[in-house]
């Protein structure tokens, strides 16, 4: 009678390592939201369509989806005091060289601007209002943490878009700051700068219209002070624009265990499932550092295809759109962020979708 | 009917394609986000579709075109002997920037009705919209360059041309970025002048140095014929909306209108048939054509009699199905000096696209005239390209990304490569007098004439 008990502890103190311990219930509900396709109700004020997803693919392509996208999660952000530790810096270097290869290990990164790129663009004409047809960015002034080899920056950039994009590995910005350079548009408009976020904040306070964190907060330690830092370099009114990976079983199992350890797609350890984050807690630290969420969209990788789509669920990947509230007079911080997000909601899910 | 276009000369020099290009700056100056290659009328068409592409305001686009520019100041009073058979799917792309309003107002002929038949059998088929709308739209390709040309001289910010200018190296990139390697396909030019692209579209025709150089293998084969082509004037003046075409043993021979009193003749035919063409006299080179269109010498009469009791059996199962057969006007003189003629055959590219190039237009495939089909494919490729990099442009994605030429050679192939068959297997199929071929595309012929959901089917893909 006892061995099964203690093989139980075992067991589960294994798991806890991994964090099964915490929130056991919470991750088995957003698993079972996964497999039946119910839709967490929080991102999606449209239409919520239950047989679509159940019908969809999503069943199908989201354990592989999660699997690819682990291999793109390679950007990362270091910084000096709060964030992951510098020997992770090491195993994404040998990489630095791979960048600009779409077919390489970072094709799905170079597919995901089919939808990051539109999704950052829309909002942003929405919030400005009229735009140049040939630039609708321009006049914005963005900034990119965690850039990597430029991926997103580039594109942005051609929209007409002022961007800064820091990384905190100077082989990256090496990369980057060579491939802009043959461009002779891009070169005027990007400027890349090995930094962590936190080194440039004094300098940068209030400068940028648009601060843009792709597949980076899910290798962070602190999102929260790191979601400071976004606030500070924000000009009020400014759009942060977050993807990552949500923190679901899905994404452990399939994303650490199949893609990392079993079938060797992504070098083992590139991602820590604990740094991973839910949209519930990513919206609790936005909305307790002066930012109110107005989008959350999930998105689904198609390994068939090598193209992503959004879709309702965000139990594997998402992006987020926040804005900076403009700075609290006291007292009424919280019932601006209501306010204003009841205004909004019909803007966001058509510019998203 | 794009084989009339100028070719280009390739004049035998070697091309350069360094493996390893050198480092250059780009300043800006001598850097375009789009080069165009060949100035015909796909070629053309496609800076039209990109310059005015609002998503391509900010962009700089450059034609290199070998031959003069392209200009009518005042319409000739005579017509081209070199015409194409427009469809609304190519109008749709003219009138996308404009240039079809400009072919309005020189020269064109609408036609309703199309009819197709054998010189063997009493076998036909026609062809017309519902209401007798407009099929098709017959153009001198003069026309159609100098409406082009027209519209991108309103231009001048986003497009720039250089006319009488020939490329004579081209440089290719590597596959993606390596360190110091230039990323740009480096074009030199016969003047000594050095651009730089993100993008190369090879435009050039069908001898298309742009393909050669990029070592885009092409498969092709000639059909030991050629087609001679005139300007005729009618007995008496008509309707003349439709266009005629006879497929003979030696090859087929159409009749596209081009006003109430003059049609456009071109009859693809064996070499030494068209040369006896070529040299007759005026008065005997038009009663051939006639006797082209009218006589009954190959018929036999045991297709004949099996046709016409296919004929009846059928029209006893769907008595609605029938359709009047039309006779073609009689001609009655040729255009002094219309008469030329020109060779035929067929060549399909294997790649449309390579890293930063593209192949347009008969550069990319060249057809048989005689589905009227060569420049319309060329204006598709035109129109799917042209969409292809205004979605690319709209993301800020780089032009020359092979993800999304990619959509471009799927959509496109797989659109072009049937129709090249079709187009190949008709004139094989029409090619011969043997009974037993004969006697099978009389019946197939008369079968889908009457059976229409399979005509509009044809209809529509042949008019997109």
């Amino acid at each position: 009678m006892q061995l099964p008990v203690s093989v139980g502890n075992k067991a589960k103190m294994l798991l806890c390592r991994r964090g099964w311990g915490t929130g056991e219930r919470k991750l088995w509900g957003c698993w079972w939201s996964t497999v039946v396709g119910k839709v967490n109700p929080r991102g999606f004020k449209g239409s919520c369509n239950r047989t679509v997803l159940l019908k969809s693919d999503s069943r199908t392509f989201s354990p592989l989806s999660t699997l690819m996208s682990n291999k793109c999660t390679v950007k990362w952000l270091h910084t000096t005091a709060h964030t992951v530790d510098p020997k992770e810096m090491g195993k994404f270097k040998m990489w630095a060289q791979k960048w600009w290869d779409e077919e390489g290990v970072y094709s799905a990164l170079h597919a995901m601007n089919d939808i990051r790129v539109p999704f950052i663009r829309d909002t942003l004409i929405n919030r400005v209002g009229d735009h140049e047809t040939g630039s609708p960015l321009a006049g914005v002034t963005l900034l990119d943490v965690g850039c990597g080899g430029g991926l997103l920056s580039e594109p942005l950039g051609r929209l007409g878009a002022v961007v800064t994009g820091i990384d905190p590995l100077e082989d990256n910005i090496k990369t980057a700051q060579l491939h802009k350079s043959f461009d002779p548009v891009l070169d005027k408009l990007i400027q890349y700068k090995t930094s962590t976020l936190e080194e440039i904040v004094a300098d940068t306070a209030e400068a940028f219209t648009a601060v843009v964190a792709s597949e980076v907060v899910e290798h962070v330690a602190d999102v929260e002070s790191f979601i400071k830092c976004c606030y500070r370099v924000l000009k009020p009114g400014g759009s942060l624009f977050i993807t990552t990976i949500n923190k679901t079983t899905m994404s452990y199992a399939l994303g650490i265990v199949v893609a990392e350890k079993i079938m060797g797609i992504v070098p083992d350890g590139t991602h820590d499932w604990e740094k991973f984050i839910s949209p519930e807690e990513l919206e609790r630290l936005l909305e307790s550092n002066g930012f109110v969420m107005e989008t959350l969209n999930g998105m689904l990788y198609n390994p068939l295809s090598g193209s992503w789509r959004w879709m309702e669920n965000t139990s594997l990947n998402y992006a987020v759109h926040a804005v900076k509230v403009i700075p609290p007079k006291e007292s009424s911080s919280s019932e601006s962020a209501s306010e204003q997000r009841q205004k909004q909601p019909e803007t966001s899910t058509s510019t998203a979708l | 009917m794009s084989w009339f276009k100028a070719r280009w000369v390739f004049s035998g020099r070697v091309l350069r394609v360094a493996a390893y290009p050198r480092r250059c700056s780009s300043s800006g100056r001598d850097f375009y986000d789009v080069v165009i290659s060949g100035g015909g009328m796909v070629g053309t068409a496609m800076a039209c579709a990109l310059g005015y592409d609002p998503h391509f305001s900010n962009m700089r686009i450059l034609l290199l075109e070998a031959g003069h520019k392209k200009v009518i100041d005042q319409l000739p009073q005579g017509y081209s002997n070199r015409v194409s058979a427009i469809t609304p799917g190519s109008t749709a792309l003219l009138n996308r920037f404009g240039a079809w309003d400009h072919v309005c107002n020189m020269r064109v002929k609408p036609f309703r009705r199309m009819q197709v038949w054998d010189g063997c059998s009493d076998a036909m088929i026609t062809f017309d919209k519902e209401g007798l709308e407009d099929m098709g739209y017959i153009v001198e390709n003069d026309v159609i360059a100098a409406a082009l040309t027209r519209q991108l001289e309103a231009l001048p910010k986003q497009v720039e041309v250089f006319y009488r200018c020939r490329a004579v190296g081209y440089t290719w990139p590597r596959p993606y970025h390596i360190a110091e390697a230039n990323p740009w396909v480096q074009i030199e030019l016969a003047d000594g002048r050095s651009i730089q692209t993100k993008l190369l579209i090879g435009a050039d025709g069908q001898n298309s140095i742009v393909r050669a150089a990029a070592y885009i293998q092409n498969i092709q084969w000639n059909y030991d014929q050629v087609a001679l082509v005139a300007t005729l004037h009618l007995s008496e003046a008509t309707e003349n909306n439709v266009a005629w075409q006879r497929f003979l043993p030696s090859g087929p021979i159409a009749l596209l209108p081009l006003s109430d009193t003059c049609s456009s003749l071109v009859w693809s035919t064996s070499t030494g048939h068209a040369a006896e063409l070529l040299s007759m006299d005026d008065e005997r080179f038009v009663d051939t054509v006639n006797s082209a269109f009218w006589s009954n010498d190959s018929h036999s009469e045991f297709i004949d009699s099996a046709g016409s009791l296919f004929q009846s059996a059928i029209s006893l199962l769907m008595p609605s199905g029938y359709s009047a057969r039309q006779l073609p006007p009689s001609v009655a003189k040729v255009d002094p000096k219309s008469r030329a003629m020109f060779p035929l055959g067929m060549g399909h590219a294997t790649e449309y696209i390579r890293h930063r190039v593209a192949l347009i237009g008969d550069a990319a495939h060249r057809v048989h005239p005689l589905a009227g089909q060569g420049v319309n494919m060329g204006f598709g490729d035109v129109a799917t390209l042209s969409h292809c990099l205004s979605q690319v442009a709209f993301i800020g994605k780089d032009l020359g990304s092979i993800r999304h030429l990619l959509a471009y050679e799927t959509e496109r192939q797989r659109h072009n490569l049937m129709l090249m068959a079709a187009i190949d297997l008709l004139k094989r199929l029409y090619s011969t007098k043997e009974a037993p071929f004969v006697l099978l595309r009389t019946l197939g012929l008369q079968a889908t004439n009457l059976f229409s959901p399979v005509k509009e089917q044809i209809m529509t893909f042949a008019s997109n």
